[in-house]
Parts: structure tokens; sequence; C-alpha cells
């Protein structure tokens, strides 16, 4: 576990505790015959803001959903905080792709956050007051208070992830799984977004992110995992992150200036 | 028998009376769960379901050689529920989509049950007759215990679906996120379709197989056109059936020869047609006309925007131009020019036009506005 201690990241607070959030072994997923994900072996330390990259197809969104136990592997297993995932799922939130879900549902941005809080509430309890301040305050945080009451189908593209993001932080979780949180987002929104998950890390969460755009790697997060199936590397970004490691993840001859 | 003497009669009449609520609490308990069916775009399942129930309906004659409804309805349940099964078992272990699926267990289970009923009807006893009538339903034979048994059933299943409310919310909008959360999103997905289920086998003797999806579609289908809210949306869609189980029993009562399931069906489309057209917020009419209204506007602005570059040019804003030099920007016409004249915007003489203090004013406001937009 060395090189956890150069997890420090430019001028802000050290990320890394040495403490793993997330333990993933020998995870293997496929739909088919063909594998989706090879024999994954993951460490991620506590408090990382980790970036997974890779092409198209690479599984980056089937880890995390693997991860989540939304997809069931054919081997490996998951720990979070060294237990199994199923009794540590109070710890973990998860933001989808917007994509995911029909934005015409007849329902409001706050009830959408809401159910944020209806892990914690467990079976047929409703949420009370307590509830809804947290909601009202996750709206805020993300500053679509505004639009509590907005039919989610009468918000833009930006504000949709932004209604997503919230109902995540309602869970007030240790661990953040976002999928693809900058997709189809105006810069705007993406500096919105990047500020609430650099907060989340100054307060000791573990934020891991898929995350497309290589050129903003370096800025956004401090540590990064390169899949194409099977994971090629991870690690501390000023460490991994090279044209080495992205010539063996995209498979063409890859120069990225990276800027540290 | 007219409208009038069957609303006189409906309280006091017994048969009125057991056909009328019988009706209202299918349209009820349909509307209701097919708000569920429809959200979770598997508006086809009721189809399937219901032609599923037909060769349950007679295997269970053939077995037990009984014909009152409640046996029937139990082999309409058993080989609903399989058909199901089946249609979820098919989509999850092969890579067909579910409209396949759904298209293939129909017409597998439906012409089965076909086979099934032409064969009853060659035997000789005369035991066989009325079996039919669950193909298209006969609500005239709805008799005081039926409608206990759906009455029974719709309670049971408003009160789970009020325990349940927020698990099937969540699962309906995000089933993974409510995997993630821990809820076994199996449970909700078989407590939702059993009830459909069992929904569709109530309604099968009132509205029969063929028309059976149509109670559970139409009355959600309406009703997502007046709410942005899940729980109005259900409510509106129970009232809607209801009320075209009321009105179709009047209307094939008061008529002669008019079979009450397909009357309640068209009662039941007449709601869809008007909440498609006539719904302030997602109606095709005032959609329509907002987006023509829109368009006026935005042709008067930018009509107006461009006069505004012209007058700018002079010292004086209200000198005088000729009317000519508009021909040259698209979307303009008489109209748009009348109208800025009446909004007191411009003021004409003979050829000339002119632009007043305050068209001047809300032109330079507008173009203050998309200076804003831009950047």
């Amino acid at each position: 576990m060395d090189t956890m201690k150069n997890a420090h990241s430019k001028d802000e607070t050290p990320a890394s505790t040495g403490v793993l959030a997330v333990k993933v072994d020998d995870l293997t997923v496929a739909y088919n015959y063909k594998p989706v994900l090879w024999d994954i072996d993951l460490e991620i330390p506590e408090g990382v803001l980790m970036a997974i990259v890779g092409p198209n197809g690479a599984g980056k969104s089937t880890l995390i959903k693997a991860i989540l136990g939304i997809l069931k592997p054919i081997a490996g297993s998951v720990s979070i905080y060294g237990k199994p995932y199923h009794k540590q799922r109070s710890l973990v939130a998860y933001v989808p792709q917007k994509g995911s879900v029909d934005w015409d549902f007849p329902t409001t941005a706050l009830d959408v956050v809401m159910m944020g809080t209806y892990g914690s509430l467990g079976w047929i309890k409703r949420p009370g007051v307590k509830e809804k301040k947290a909601a009202l305050e996750a709206l805020e945080k993300v500053g679509m208070l505004a639009f509590k009451s907005r039919q989610i189908s009468q918000l833009s593209g930006g504000q949709q992830q932004r209604i997503f993001l919230a109902r995540a932080l309602v869970q007030d979780a240790s661990i953040y799984f976002m999928d693809e949180p900058f997709q189809g987002v105006d810069a705007t929104t993406e500096i919105a977004i990047i500020n609430i998950l650099k907060e989340l890390r100054k307060a000791g969460k573990t934020v891991i992110v898929v995350h497309h755009d290589l050129q903003t790697v370096p800025e956004y997060f401090d540590w990064v995992t390169f899949l194409n199936v099977k994971k090629i590397a991870t690690g501390p970004v000023m460490d991994i992150f090279n044209d080495d490691n992205l010539t063996k993840t995209y498979g063409i001859n890859y120069k990225v200036s990276v800027q540290k | 028998m007219n409208l009038q003497e069957y609303f006189s009669l409906v309280f006091s009449d017994y048969t009125l009376r057991t056909i009328t609520l019988g009706t209202a609490i299918l349209g009820a308990v349909t509307g209701m769960l097919g708000s569920f069916a429809v959200l979770r775009k598997q508006s086809l399942l009721g189809d399937a379901i219901s032609h599923a129930a037909l060769p349950g309906i007679a295997l269970a004659f053939l077995i037990t050689g009984a014909k009152d409804s409640n046996t029937l309805l139990i082999g309409a349940l058993v080989s609903g529920l399989l058909g199901t099964f089946w249609i979820r078992g098919i989509i999850s272990k092969t890579h067909l989509k579910s409209d396949t699926a759904l298209g293939l267990i129909l017409s597998l289970f439906f012409g089965f049950g076909m086979l099934l009923l032409t064969f009853i009807q060659k035997q000789p006893n005369a035991n066989q007759a009325g079996l039919d009538k669950y193909l298209f339903g006969q609500a005239a034979t709805l008799v005081e215990s039926d409608v206990w048994l759906m009455a029974i059933i719709t309670g049971i299943c408003v009160l789970v679906m009020l325990l349940f409310w927020k698990e099937f919310k969540l699962l309906l909008f995000d089933a993974d996120y409510t995997k993630t959360l821990g809820f076994n999103t199996k449970i909700i997905d078989i407590l939702i379709t059993t009830f459909i289920v069992l929904a569709i086998v109530l309604g099968l003797q009132t509205v029969g197989v063929v028309l059976m999806s149509a109670m559970l579609l139409a009355p959600a289908a309406a009703a997502r056109q007046w709410t942005n809210s899940l729980s109005t949306m259900v409510f509106l869609a129970a009232i809607f059936g209801a009320f075209s189980g009321v009105f179709g029993t009047a209307i094939s009562a008061s008529q002669d020869n008019l079979s009450t399931g397909p009357v309640i069906v068209l009662v039941a489309s007449v709601f869809v047609i008007f909440s498609f057209v006539f719904s302030p917020s997602r109606g095709l009419l005032f959609r329509q006309i907002r987006f023509i209204s829109n368009r006026r506007d935005l042709e008067l602005q930018k009509t107006l925007s461009f006069m505004y570059h012209i007058a700018e040019t002079h010292d004086d804003i209200s000198h005088p131009h000729t009317i000519k030099i508009l021909n040259n920007f698209q979307g303009f016409t008489r109209k748009t020019l009348q109208k800025l004249v009446d909004k007191n915007y411009v003021t004409l003489d003979g050829t000339m036009w002119s632009l007043t203090e305050e068209g001047f004013e809300t032109a330079a406001n507008l173009y203050n506005q998309n200076i804003k937009t831009h950047e």
C-alpha cells in the first residue's frame, strides 16, 4: 500500500487514509459467452475521487453495476469497508446514467430527491418532515431549490443530472458511485457538479465516477482506474495517468498532454 | 327503457344495481392498476394476460364440469399467471424483446383456448353453452356474489397499494436504484403483477378476453393527460374507469342489443380521446394553440427588432421609413404590421411607417434580452 502515500493531490487535503473503502476480488461478468469484465481485482482507498476510464464497451458501467449488485457476476466478490456489500448498503449511494429512467414519469424534482431517503426508511414506512428537510437541503446544495415543484420532464438535461446527484446526496453515504454524471451537461453544470464532488472528497467521502473526457481527468480526479474488460491499471493520477496506460487501454497510440 | 328510466331504476332494481356496481368497481380497480402497467411500459402485458386466461377457463370447465364463474375464474387465474411467468422467463432467458414475448404467449395461449372452446362446443351434452361469453363478456350474468368478490379483491388491492406506495413508485421510476437501496425488487414486482392479473381475471366475465386490456389502459392513458402526480393519476384513472363502467352499463341497458362490455370500452375510449385533445397542459388542442401564438409573438418581435435596427441609425427614432424596406425581411406581413400598430408600437402614414417612443423602448429591451441570453 505504499502508493497510497502519493495520493496527495495538488493543494487539496490529503485524500487517502490508508483504509480500503472498496475491495473487488476476481470479479467476472458476462452477458453471453464473451466476458464483459474479466477477473477484476480492484482496491479503492478511502477518500479518493476516482475516475474509471476506458473505451466504449470496456465495461465501466458494468463494473459499477456489478459492485452494487444490480448485475449478478459469474464469479468474484465485493467488500465495502471489509464486509460484504449487502451488509453495508447504507454506506453506498448510486447515481445512475441519466438516460436509464423515463423523465416523463409523473413526479416532481423534490419527489425524486426524496427517493434517496427510502433506503434508510425501509419497507412500508413513509417519509416525514425529517426526510423532506434532508431532500430540500440536498436540492439547495445542487442549486435546484427553486425547481423543487417542477415536473421532472420540464427540467433540462443538466438539471435532471443535478436532481440525480441530489438524490444520492440525501443518502448521506460514505461511498458514491456515479455513472457518467457529466454526460450531456453544459459547462456551468459540469463545474457545479465537480465542485460538489470535490466537497464530498473534502468531507472524507470516496467518490467513484465513470468518466469519458480524458482531458479533464488530471484536473478533476486524484485517482484513476483504466479499464478495458480487464483492469489495465489503477492508482494516483499523477503516477499512472500517462500515454503508456492510455495506449494499453484504448489500443491506439494515445497522446494526451498531462498537466501536472 | 331510456337513460332517465335507467338512472331512476338503478337503485331499486336488483339486477341493474348489481351490474352497475360490478362494472363500476371493475372500472376503478383496472384503472388504478392500469396506471402501473402504463408507467412500466407494459401496456401490452394486460392484453397477453387476458388472452392467456382463456385456456384456463376451458380447462377448468373440462376438468370440473362446473360452470359457475368462481371455478372458471380460478382456472383463468392459474393460466393467466402461468402466461405471465412464461413471458418473464422468455424475456430474461432469451434475447427476445418483450413485445415479441408478449405476442408469442398471447397468440399461443389464445389459440389453445379457442381450440379447447370449439372442442367443448362439439360435445354432446348441452351444458357447454355459454362459455363463449368469456370471449366478449356478458355483464348481465353478474350476480351479487361476483360483485362481492370484486369488492373484496379491490379492497385488498387498495390496502396493499397504500401500504407499499413508496416501494411501487420507486420501482416504477428507477428499478436499478431500488435494488441499490436494499429493496427486493422481485417482491414488489410480483405484488404489482399479481394484482394486475387478478384485476384482469375479475373482468373477464364482464368485458371478456378480447377487450379486457382496454379497461386497463384507457383510463390510465386518459388520466396521465391531466396530472403530473402519480397519486392523482392513479386516483383519476380509478374515477375514469368507474364512470366508464357506469355509463357503459347505462347506455347498454337503455338500448336493445348493445352488449355491455364493448360499450364500456367505447365510453373509456371517449375519455381517452377527450383527454388527448382537451387536456390543458398535454392536450393536442392547447399545445397547438400555444405553438401558434408563440410563433406569432416571435414573428412580431423579430419584425419589431428589425425596425429598431433601421430606426436606430437615425437621430429621430420616429423618422418615417417606407414600408418597402420591410419586404426584404422574412416573416413580415401586413398582418404583423397592423398588429404592431394596434399595440401602439408603430404609426403608419400612407406607405411610410415610424416607430413610436413605446415601440422603440420595447424593441430596445427585446434587444438587450437577446444579448443577455447569448452570453
